[in-house]
């Protein structure tokens, strides 16, 4: 009887746990948007940011949307050839681009650089108490120290998705036009006939811009959440990276089915 | 790594959001449909067909194989039993005659449907809110068949 009890408030204790993080995630959210305005008055925090973030981001993106976007070319040329469908080569790289691997791969690759080096960085100050420090400067930690990290991974992620999907375009233009043999011509006009600027690359903006948005607020939340130790932080920055790549697939599956299911 | 001053840090984080900018310009120009017709700033028409076929919204309206305008909606009008297709046509093309003929083509094989006009001889253009009369339905690959054993079989029947 005691055993079930136990299991029972065990289970409750992980319930109310869930529910507390819960609530805790989306105070430090109030927080953090509350600080947009005097970060305004210091653009220079969020331009630092911006660098480690974004810029330092631009190699891996690159290189990742390349590659993803030859293997698309080699592999669509493969199953397209059979059927004598060559020419719809550049509608099924751009589409599946621009609709789901560039957002999606670009979010998880994001968490993966950019959302574990915000964690750890956050936990670390919070371990070292920097974070009490500033506050015993009378310097509001979120504002100073958290709000220019998530405007910048906010920002930062439709422009990566961007060159993600603009690079993995040309690298399926470089293996089908270029190795394979389809006709330049054919590849770029399907394309434009049959992308549309509102249907699909909208809504794969709109997609980047809510997986960075969660991106940053999971990691910041981690970061700042984490127990001030150093097993805290690894735990953290583990949970991240996992907690990050499972908000941006279920929220691809759900913001799929919204945008384009009809 | 060499420590990057404050002007360093802006010229980078520029490079960035500007490369970031390129990329979506690129993407809207040169991958998307953006740079062909944009309609938009047109005149509607619709058409009455019996059968629509495979016809999609935002399919092609073209004249000659000239693309016009788009398909912006098919309806169902429930007293005649019709598919009321609504077209939108580039207002740069405001001198088609209101006899034209309108039939749904399908673009190769398996290829997509498209409408297509023909142009009549009438004095009068069409203009926003006329109707096509003159139309024709989609050719639907099952009944051609269909039709085509069906006579086959007559001709067998015969002595």
């Amino acid at each position: 009887m005691n055993a079930v009890l136990d299991w029972l408030a065990a289970l409750g204790r992980a319930g109310l746990g869930a529910l507390e993080r819960l609530g805790r995630g989306h105070l430090l959210l109030l927080g953090i948007l509350a600080g947009l305005g005097p970060l305004a008055r210091r653009p220079g925090l969020l331009l630092q940011q911006m660098n480690s973030v974004g810029v330092r981001s631009v190699l891996i993106i690159a290189v990742s949307g390349i590659f993803v976007g030859m293997v698309l070319g080699l592999q669509g040329h493969y199953i397209l050839s059979r059927f004598g469908a060559e020419a719809t080569l550049g509608v099924m790289v751009a589409a599946s681009l621009v609709r789901e691997l560039g957002p999606v791969v670009t979010a998880l690759l994001f968490a993966g650089r950019a959302g574990s080096a915000l964690t750890a960085e956050i936990g670390l100050m919070k371990a070292t108490e920097q974070l009490s420090g500033l506050e015993m400067m009378a310097v509001n930690p979120v504002y100073r120290v958290l709000t220019p990290r998530f405007l910048a991974g906010f920002l930062s992620m439709p422009l990566l998705a961007a060159m993600f999907s603009a690079l993995g375009v040309w690298g399926g233009w470089f293996v089908g036009v270029g190795l394979l043999g389809v006709d330049d011509g054919t590849y770029w006009s399907q394309m434009q006939a049959k992308i549309d600027l509102h249907e699909d690359i909208q809504n794969g903006v709109v997609k980047s811009l809510v997986f960075g948005f969660v991106c940053s607020w999971i990691a910041i939340f981690q970061g700042y959440d984490c127990v001030p130790t150093s097993e805290g932080v690894s735990r953290a920055t583990t949970k991240t990276v996992v907690h990050s790549a499972l908000a941006v697939l279920g929220l691809d599956f759900v913001l799929t089915a919204l945008m384009f299911g009809k | 790594m060499k420590k990057l001053n404050a002007h360093g840090i802006e010229i980078l984080v520029g490079a960035f959001v500007a490369a970031g900018f390129v990329a979506m310009f690129f993407l809207a120009m040169k991958v998307s449909n953006l740079g062909a017709v944009t309609v938009g700033d047109g005149y509607q028409v619709t058409a009455r067909f019996r059968n629509v076929g495979g016809l999609k919204v935002r399919a092609p309206v073209s004249m000659g194989g000239v693309p016009l305008g788009k398909v912006v909606g098919i309806h169902f009008d429930d007293k005649t039993f019709d598919a009321v297709v609504t077209m939108e046509i580039d207002r740069k093309h405001a001198q088609i005659p209101d006899d034209t003929y309108a039939k749904i083509y399908t673009a190769g094989l398996l290829g997509e449907q498209y409408v297509g006009l023909e142009p009549g001889g009438s004095d009068k253009n069409l203009k926003q809110g006329s109707e096509i009369r003159m139309t024709q339905s989609a050719l639907v690959l099952e009944e051609v068949i269909g039709q085509f054993i069906f006579s086959k079989a007559q001709e067998g029947s015969k002595p």
